[in-house]
């Protein structure tokens, strides 16, 4: 007797939804047992990283913050992604949004007027699809890997904004500091009440229903999910790889250079060295964690920016190393992929009763490396 | 001349822990299985190899625990992508984000510390011949063991059986298994031996290189090492060709700034990850080389039908 893995022909929603929750407790076990390995009150380390920076209204809103850049990054990714698509470099998308929008609020120093913010925004998101289009150019005229080419402009993003602030846009009388100016009053996000809960909140939250409305009710939506399922289908239908390959690097670049603006001109007020802790490359677990759907990466983005916010804390409270954020969002998507085989086959004692084999052979499902 | 000996002897420092993890991926690649997360197995045998030396003083301890590292990382990823069938690039990605973050986590204590680094070759006589020597004879013994595996990785996947059938493995695994070969047996193997190359590019970086431990001091080179498998078209000898143009790149930043070309330090930081760039679009754009090339089930589940 043997256990074996048989194709499922068709997943019940009920599994597609409990493998993520699944997943989420599994990491909890999973961190709780390494705390306890290194000598940490386990009960006490999970409590500071999940349960305490949303105890007060202050933390609440942080991880609104946190979020925002995560669910704005990982809905773009999640278009390509479900095209097949893999655009990895969100973090360097989301460097050159901050650099074209950050350099549009240094250029109208000082300068007052409701139409900078707009402008900014419109900047930063030119920039990051200008970015994005470079891999899905060398991908659809050279066929270049999109997943070496967004990596390996990461770093040349944050390369070039250290270059900036150490230069062109250092602070003038920032005493040699590599940071920028302050952004002026007009060119910094409104926030909500005393908290740092800004606008960009509610236009990621905008975000995720167009994003919902797109992928369920139109036809683009319909042929992305076409192409990513089978490829030749799509070829046969007239839907065209190339072109899903541009949309998504435009939409998810657009989407991630907005982000980027939205923190220079929110949480963080200027350009500096470094803009993002990884949410970027955190987005892409999103996206996954939240099974490709919006409404799915937005609970998705506000788990993960509570890792952030949790590190943060456990960090003050027990001394545990920032780093174990890490650690958690990996294992996470660990468990995740790993629950996830449940979602496409189903365990099975010893072998196939004859029936199952007939209505398996009938209605074979591709693999899921071929699809997925 | 000393400039040319100097060059020589940096550009092939740079390129050896290249060597090393895309030696080891396209063993992974060529049995069928894309690991993307190289740079994540890379920082684990850095830091695997750091605190060992450190903690016991013997950098073959060190080296071994890097490769131990190395590979225990690429077995999650085994288990993760051939027994529990997940998709390979997503689980590359997150092997890498729990790569970064588990190594900065374990090397917290040791960042800033000083290690012993693994020390060039002397052989006397040799080593002294002008030029030659110190470029034949006076590298770190790491440097001669990269050449030496890459030698080994050619022979067993041409000379040998046991290479054809790895080989046959990637090429069509429904075909290899219905011959009756252990696919999946056989894919762990090649992941494993993946990791322990990437565990030993680290550990270079770590003990020779620079020897120190920092956070993400691998700074991409998982990434251009598995840019450099495509580069090389899967073919080992290629890989060191790639790994010493890149090498070269390397120095090229270092000597503009010691010439005192008013470039700013970030440009030129830059060269590296644009090269690769450049490099993949001009190998890539013959579509159908990469096809004539690539392993034909690289990347796909293998789920036998009964």
């Amino acid at each position: 007797m043997r256990i074996k893995l048989e194709a499922r022909a068709h997943t019940p929603a009920a599994v597609v939804y409990a493998t993520p929750v699944v997943a989420a407790l599994l990491t909890a076990v999973a961190g709780g047992v390494l705390f306890a390995a290194l000598g940490y009150p386990p009960l006490q380390a999970l409590h500071a990283f999940f349960i305490q920076p949303l105890s007060t209204l202050n933390g609440l809103a942080e991880v609104g913050v946190k979020a925002t850049p995560l669910v704005l990054i990982a809905i773009g990714l999640s278009i390509g992604f479900r095209g097949n698509v893999w655009n990895i470099g969100a973090e360097g998308q989301l460097t050159m949004g901050a650099v074209t929008g950050g350099a549009v609020a240094l250029a109208f120093y000082d300068v007052e007027g409701v139409w900078l913010l707009p402008l900014m925004t419109l900047a930063g998101a030119l920039g990051g699809m200008a970015y994005g289009a470079i891999p899905a150019l060398l991908k659809t005229r050279f066929n270049a890997s999109e997943i070496l080419t967004s990596l390996m402009l990461t770093y040349v993003a944050t390369l070039f904004l250290s270059y900036l602030v150490h230069g062109p846009l250092m602070d003038p009388d920032g005493f040699n500091f590599p940071q920028s100016r302050l952004f002026h009053d007009s060119a910094i996000l409104p926030v909500l009440g005393f908290t740092r809960l800004h606008l960009g909140a509610a236009v990621a939250l905008f975000v995720v229903l167009a994003g919902w409305f797109v992928m369920a009710r139109t036809l683009i939506g319909f042929q992305i999910k076409v192409i990513g399922l089978t490829p030749a289908a799509g070829g046969y239908a007239g839907f065209s790889q190339k072109r899903v390959v541009w949309l998504s690097f435009l939409v998810s670049g657009g989407l991630a250079g907005m982000a980027g603006l939205f923190e220079v001109a929110g949480p963080i007020g200027q350009l500096q060295p470094s803009i993002s802790p990884g949410y970027g490359f955190t987005a892409i677990i999103v996206a996954f964690l939240g099974r490709l759907h919006p409404l799915g990466i937005l609970l998705a983005g506000l788990l993960m920016a509570l890792s952030y916010l949790g590190g943060e804390v456990a960090q003050i409270e027990l001394g545990l190393p920032l780093a174990m954020t890490g650690v958690f969002q990996g294992m996470l998507l660990f468990f995740l992929l790993g629950a996830d085989v449940f979602t496409r086959y189903r365990l099975r004692l010893g072998s196939p009763p004859a029936a199952a084999r007939v209505a398996a052979a009938a209605d074979k499902p591709k693999p899921a490396g071929e699809a997925a | 001349m000393d400039q040319f000996v100097n060059f020589m002897v940096i550009m092939l420092g740079a390129a050896t822990p290249l060597i090393f993890a895309a030696v080891g991926e396209l063993v992974t690649e060529k049995s069928g299985v894309l690991n993307l997360g190289v740079e994540g197995m890379m920082l684990m045998g850095a830091v695997a190899a750091f605190a060992t030396t450190l903690t016991t003083g013997s950098p073959v301890l060190g080296l071994i625990a890097a490769m131990a590292a190395g590979v225990m990382m690429s077995m999650i990823f085994g288990l993760l992508t051939l027994t529990l069938l997940a998709n390979q690039v997503a689980t590359g990605l997150a092997l890498t984000i729990f790569g970064i973050g588990l190594s900065s986590f374990v090397g917290q204590d040791f960042v800033g510390k000083p290690v012993q680094a693994v020390a060039a070759v002397d052989l006397g006589p040799l080593t002294a011949i002008p030029v030659i020597g110190p470029i034949v004879f006076g590298q770190n013994p790491l440097v001669y063991l990269a050449l030496a595996v890459v030698a080994g990785v050619a022979w067993f996947l041409y000379r040998t059986r046991a290479g054809l059938i790895l080989r046959a493995v990637g090429e069509s695994h429904h075909a290899a298994h219905a011959i009756g070969y252990p696919v999946i047996a056989i894919r762990y193997g090649a992941v494993a031996f993946g990791g322990a190359m990437a565990g030993l590019g680290g550990a270079y970086l770590s003990l020779a290189y620079t020897p120190m431990w920092v956070e993400n001091m691998t700074a991409g080179r998982g990434w251009i090492a598995l840019a450099l498998v495509v580069f090389a078209t899967w073919r080992p000898w290629r890989v060191v060709a790639g790994a010493w143009l890149f090498g070269g790149v390397t120095i090229l930043q270092l000597h503009a700034q010691g010439a005192g070309i008013a470039v700013p330090s970030q440009l030129m930081n830059m060269l590296p990850y644009l090269a690769t760039i450049v490099v993949l679009v001009v190998i890539s754009r013959d579509a159908t080389r990469i096809r004539m090339n690539a392993p034909a089930s690289i990347g796909k589940v293998f789920h036998p039908e009964r």
